[in-house]
């Protein structure tokens, strides 16, 4: 890629899994790729032919959709989240195994990938937090028979708060209470356990649940989760189904729960306190660490929606006219049908670009939380030595941890002397420095992902469904895009909808840490644009820079009412900062991934020959993703930067600001030519006279520095349209396969 | 059969047959456009052979599968991915062109010279397996050569089903005319055996299988043996497109009655 207007190669085929996974780093990884393949010809074959015969038309769980579960638990779907020790095949941390699957399943049909993910879901807090007989009897009661093998394979649900709405529950605490119903002595006590779900996913068959409860007794401390197995004494009611618009290859009802259970039952054991029962992990500490990963993977399934729509689109736009009688063979209407026209390949080539930058960033999530998984125990174990136990020890122990880590980014940037080199590479060998940097990123990885690839994505996949007009919304769809556009909304309000991302983003992009690496990459991008001038790293790097400048603005500034602008109750300004950053990481990811592929490309010899096709147009797309990144956070930051301030008036103040005309007569002799160019500075108005505006022009300090820096963003935007028309030109001329890989 | 036998299987890749395959001329003779980045899938008639195969070999201790096969070692590794979950086997790659416009006596030689290498094979427990023919090639001959060539001549084509009897000889239905079988009975190996269909579905995946698969695969491919077909001698006149036009229609598990129905009608209607 030595230019960005040199002539390229267009793109001779969609791409394949010799590309994704070096993309997406797993071309190392077999079990990954096996993985991908068993869920692969799962969601193309049994989901696929489900949807096709509409069995989404139903809330009910039937007959067809209960075999989903024995086709998981065959190919090896279901055991890709349990430990080889408990029947799993793949050692390790599995969230990359996770989005992988979910990716393959959620490009047929979300629901069939909420179905599979649920049991996860549910096994999670035990495996995150369980003690070590928990987690040994449940995974192994949940991993599939082997040949041979003769037992029951256990499911289970996963029960948080949902509280019921209009019945009055109140919806910011906890829907379910725990108290001691019985406690003999000498014995372990027995539980008695109130709990109403909404929206329990699996609750169709599940024969365990992992629930959150509160404490309804003084003898229990806070908060805690509790395992309920479906013959424990007392009533396991499934309740009704839950009558949803959307993933209905997915069981989903309201259960009510009353039972009877042993304290042992609560996840991750408890400890006993002055006759008090201390639960060794609150509710929201164990959900933390499951939500954190879990996450990861919906934002991958509405990614997954957005790359499949692309081929059915390519060709329904191509065949649009074939049959009919104006259109015979040859013919460019034949040939081309829709793609003569430079407007459907602009959004398709818009549709895609989400697709690869809301893949991008998903997968990095899910690595980075493979790589932290890997290192949390170094962590625990360094917290142990040190005899690092309260709150307030973390906080100190994390607080130090934070100042090596901008140590050794301020190190790595600029290491001169030898005793400076030799602490740089003291520091990065530092597993705890590798961890807190890490962290810094899973921490706005993940809420990023979430909320953008599903929120935005739910946007885009409205564009995809409008560009097959021709099938108008039915079922007929090609791809069923239509019920993918409804399942992504669904992705952007179930784990935790848009707000709850926001919010949590609000808090980690604002971290010190996160804040130094986002200076560092920065200036890796402007290196990069150096060496790839056609990626669009250069205007995202302007973006960036934007984007930080307005943080530090905004986190000093304060409105026209003196009131501070960044603060946890100013959403608007938050929130809307985080929304801005999310089109930041997505773009900047999806670059180091072409940069990846073209790196490694030439590695594999399946890849080699083509990879100048492949290289130039994803480099394209990665343009024009920078380019809408851009503008995204130009529009916002704009607005954050100046919407808070009050417009000049015309009165006394205002035009105090402005130059009056015989005032200029007098600077004139001293500045010769300032008449002339006074109006580009500020407003010149006369006594009995004012321009037909809203008031003066506006100038506050430091406008001219992010006015600067806008200026610059935008003109960094160049080439990214010719982008585009090169994009779109290879989108009607790329080689797609006959027909669709599963029914429609 | 005592220690059981020893089964290899002849097989390689062909191009997803939804793909879109256009013949071009390359510069070594007709090639199938961009078919290097066409994903590709286990040339069907070889798969049932593996899944026979693998059959026999779970029904008699002692037995043991070999997957000698010829291809791009790139896209050898990727139909691995699918392929070794599905049944045990011993893969041994031969890194070479899959192309379905090589020559049918070249590719027997490779594949023999790989059968020969294998050293604990056992000749008078080999069965050697493959499809009758081709998904890209449908001349029939490679496995016809690869027997000849290894000297066995106890040979079967178009195999639908191979049963074992009491007294250790092989009893194999070979398609002939009419929806007919021809029914043989050899009385031990070696044979050659170029499978038609067979009666057996395709297994399902099976992770832990492919990790059991995989601690020989990845070496396999590793140390496979470049294999340069020439093209000397050889020449295409002409390479076209079939006159039918096809209309691909995906249709998953229907029933043997339904498409015959459906064949019927479509005969009736032309």
């Amino acid at each position: 890629m030595s230019s960005e207007n040199q002539q390229r190669e267009t793109l001779y085929t969609l791409p394949g899994d010799d590309l994704r996974q070096i993309m997406w780093r797993y071309s190392d990884r077999f079990d990954l790729q096996m993985a991908v393949q068993s869920a692969r010809s799962v969601a193309r074959g049994p989901v696929a032919r489900l949807v096709a015969d509409g069995a989404r038309n139903t809330h009910e769980w039937t007959e067809e959709k209960a075999k989903l579960l024995e086709a998981f638990d065959e190919s090896g779907i279901t055991s890709v989240y349990m430990d080889p020790e408990f029947g799993g095949f793949i050692e390790g941390p599995k969230n990359m195994a996770l989005a992988l699957v979910a990716f393959e399943l959620a490009w047929v049909d979300g629901g069939a990938a909420t179905s599979s993910l649920a049991g996860c879901l549910a096994l999670a807090p035990i495996h995150e937090r369980g003690t070590a007989d928990q987690r040994e009897l449940y995974m192994a009661r949940c991993v599939p028979a082997q040949p041979g093998e003769d037992r029951e394979v256990w499911r289970g649900a996963f029960s948080l708060t949902e509280p019921l709405p209009y019945v009055g529950v109140d919806a910011g605490t906890l829907g379910g209470q725990v108290k001691v119903a019985e406690w003999p002595d000498g014995e372990e006590p027995i539980l008695q356990v109130e709990k109403r779900g909404r929206f329990i996913t699996n609750m169709d068959f599940a024969n365990f649940v992992t629930a959150a409860v509160a404490s309804d007794d003084e003898r229990i401390k806070g908060s805690c989760m509790v395992i309920l197995e479906e013959s424990d004494p007392g009533t396991f009611d499934r309740g009704a189904p839950t009558l949803k618009l959307v993933h209905q290859l997915s069981s989903t009802r309201d259960p009510v729960f009353s039972l009877r259970i042993p304290a042992g039952r609560i996840i991750g054991g408890y400890t006993l306190r002055d006759g008090v029962i201390v639960p060794n992990y609150t509710h929201s500490e164990i959900i933390e660490a499951v939500f954190r990963r879990t996450r990861v993977t919906v934002g991958v399934m509405t990614s997954a929606k957005l790359l499949s729509a692309v081929e059915p689109i390519i060709r329904y736009q191509r065949q649009r006219f074939r049959g009919g009688t104006a259109s015979t063979p040859g013919s460019p209407r034949y040939d081309l049908g829709l793609q003569q026209k430079e407007d459907v390949l602009h959004r398709l080539v818009d549709v895609w670009a989400t697709g690869e930058a809301a893949a991008s960033l998903g997968f990095e999530a899910a690595r980075v939380f493979d790589l932290l998984d890997q290192l949390e125990q170094k962590k625990s174990e360094f917290f142990a030595r040190e005899g690092i136990r309260t709150g307030r020890e973390k906080l100190r122990a994390q607080h130090k941890m934070e100042e090596n880590v901008l140590e050794y980014l301020k190190l790595s940037n600029w290491a001169e002397s030898e005793v400076e080199q030799e602490r740089l590479e003291q520091l990065k060998n530092d597993s705890l420095v590798e961890y807190t940097l890490l962290d810094s990123q899973a921490n706005v990885l993940c809420p990023a992902c979430k909320l953008w690839n599903t929120g935005h994505g739910a946007n885009v996949m409205r564009e995809a469904v409008s560009l097959m007009g021709g099938y108008g919304i039915t079922e007929d769809c090609p791809g069923f895009l239509g019920q993918k556009w409804m399942d992504a909304q669904l992705e952007a309000t179930s784990e935790g909808p848009a707000a709850v991302q926001r919010r949590q983003l609000s808090i980690t992009m604002t971290n010190r840490v996160f804040l130094a690496l986002f200076r560092k990459w920065i200036r890796e991008l402007r290196l990069i644009a150096g060496e790839r001038p056609g990626t669009g790293a250069c205007n995202l790097a302007s973006a960036m820079e934007l984007w930080l400048w307005t943080l530090n603005h905004l986190q000093q500034a304060k409105d026209a009412d003196g009131v501070k602008l960044y603060r946890g109750q100013r959403q608007g300004v938050t929130f809307s900062l985080a929304d801005a950053l999310c089109w930041l990481l997505a773009s900047r990811q999806q670059i180091l991934d072409l940069i990846e592929l073209e790196e490694k490309g030439a590695e594999n010899p399946a890849v080699a020959d083509s990879l100048d096709s492949y290289t130039g147009f994803f480099s394209d797309l990665c343009h024009i993703q920078a380019a809408s990144a851009s503008g995204e956070v130009g529009r916002i930051c704009s607005e954050l930067v100046y919407g808070y301030n009050r417009h000049p008036a015309w009165d006394s103040a205002g035009r105090g600001s402005c130059f009056d005309p015989n005032e200029l007569e007098v600077l004139e002799s001293v500045i010769p030519g300032i008449s002339g160019t006074a109006d580009s500075y500020s407003d010149v108005v006369e006594e009995d006279f004012v321009p037909k505006k809203a008031g003066p022009c506006v100038r506050f300090d430091g406008s001219e520095d992010y006015a600067r820096l806008r200026m610059k963003m935008e003109g960094c935007l160049t080439g990214c349209r010719l982008a585009k028309d090169r994009a779109a030109m290879a989108l009607s001329k790329v080689m797609i396969p006959e027909a669709l890989d599963y029914p429609e | 059969m005592n220690g059981g036998y020893q089964i290899v299987v002849c097989g390689s890749i062909v191009p997803d047959p939804l793909q879109t395959l256009e013949p071009v001329a390359g510069p070594t003779g007709p090639a199938l456009r961009n078919e290097m980045m066409l994903p590709a899938v286990l040339d069907p008639w070889a798969a049932h052979a593996l899944y026979e195969a693998a059959n026999l070999a779970k029904q008699h201790s002692g037995s043991k599968v070999w997957w000698v096969a010829l291809g791009p070692k790139a896209k050898l590794q990727q139909l691995m991915m699918s392929m070794a979950q599905k049944v045990p086997f011993e893969l041994v790659a031969l890194d070479g062109t899959a192309s379905g416009f090589s020559d049918s006596w070249e590719v027997a030689e490779a594949l023999a010279g790989a059968i020969e290498s294998i050293p604990e094979l056992d000749r008078d427990r080999l069965l050697l397996f493959g499809g009758w023919e081709s998904a890209s090639r449908g001349t029939g001959v490679t496995m016809q050569m690869v027997g000849e060539r290894l000297g066995i001549t106890d040979q079967f084509q178009g195999v639908d089903e191979l049963t074992i009897e009491s007294d250790g000889s092989l009893r194999l239905l070979e398609r002939v005319e009419g929806g007919h079988h021809q029914v043989s009975v050899c009385g031990s190996p070696p044979v050659v055996v170029g499978w038609a269909t067979g009666r057996l579905p395709e297994p399902p995946n099976n992770p832990q299988v492919g990790m059991l698969n995989m601690r020989t695969v990845m070496p396999a491919l590793q140390r496979a043996k470049l294999v340069q077909l020439s093209t000397e001698g050889l020449t295409f006149h002409s390479v076209d497109l079939p006159e039918q036009r096809r209309e691909t229609r995906i249709v998953r598990d229907s029933s043997a009655d339904e498409i015959a129905l459906e064949l019927v009608d479509w005969i009736k209607s032309d």
